[in-house]
């Protein structure tokens, strides 16, 4: 699993990428908050298309963070979950609680990557 | 005399209660499972099932640490897969608690493991011991000669 960010205005763009299961998880936990603390974000964008495979240890990292921009007033966005990735988040209702973006941060914007 | 179910094939893995061998169970039995005919979908959903499984092992069975072994066995009838996953842990003190949807002791994570494993698995049994361990029994089958 890697993680690549990026900030774009008051949006974390955070780039996932390969299988996030317990092995994986913690690390991108780590990772998130430790580019949350610094950038201190409105909007975390977590970009999945690249996620392979996740599994609920995944989807409690993502609850997690959910929790914490909602604190602060913030919030999360997911975009591009792959099919698997997709029921997984219906089959937890997290679809219910943030926004799901079916097409790429960029398209979006209309900008370029 | 009662028909006694024929396997087609089977295996075993036995590893140590570590995180990274999450990955190494689910694509063993993927790739078991992928010796006949099936979906991706439906190996997605093995995959997923299998990953909890052992997830909940190492974390619940073991309390997260190296301190013994999961075992994940597989057997191919003609019926579809059966796939049990044991440890020699903690076990769980009240199965039907435990089983119900959002039911988690930490705040990190969902408590969705059973759910999956239910959903995405026509049959699932779990026995538990407590100080004895717990085992997980799923059942994928086949659907039909022409998989649909």
């Amino acid at each position: 699993m890697q993680v690549f960010f990026s900030m774009e205005g008051k949006e974390l763009w955070a780039r996932v990428k390969g299988e996030v299961d317990l092995e994986s998880a913690d690390r991108l936990r780590q990772e998130l908050e430790a580019s949350l603390d610094h950038a201190r974000p409105e909007v975390l964008l977590l970009d999945l298309e690249g996620v392979t495979f996740m599994d609920s240890s995944g989807l409690g990292v993502i609850l997690g963070r959910y929790r914490r921009l909602k604190k602060q007033g913030g919030k999360v966005v997911l975009s591009r979950p792959q099919p698997q990735v997709r029921r997984l988040l219906e089959l937890s209702g997290l679809n219910k609680i943030m926004t799901i973006q079916v097409e790429g941060p960029e398209s979006r914007r209309g900008g370029v990557d | 005399m009662a028909e006694k179910i024929k396997v087609a094939n089977s295996m075993a893995l036995e590893f140590l209660s570590l995180p990274e061998n999450v990955g190494l169970a689910r694509v063993a039995v993927a790739a078991f499972a992928a010796q006949v005919d099936m979906t991706l979908n439906e190996l997605e959903e093995i995959k997923v099932a299998v990953s909890e499984a052992v997830s909940n092992a190492i974390i619940h069975g073991y309390g997260g640490a190296p301190r013994g072994t999961v075992r994940v066995a597989v057997e191919r009838t003609q019926a579809g897969l059966v796939i049990i996953v044991e440890d020699k842990g903690c076990g769980i003190p009240d199965v039907a608690l435990a089983m119900q949807p959002a039911y988690s002791t930490d705040p990190e994570r969902m408590g969705l493991g059973f759910a999956f494993m239910q959903s995405f698995m026509d049959d699932l049994e779990v026995t538990s011991e407590v100080d004895r361990g717990t085992r997980v029994k799923m059942f994928k089958s086949f659907k039909g000669e022409n998989g649909e």
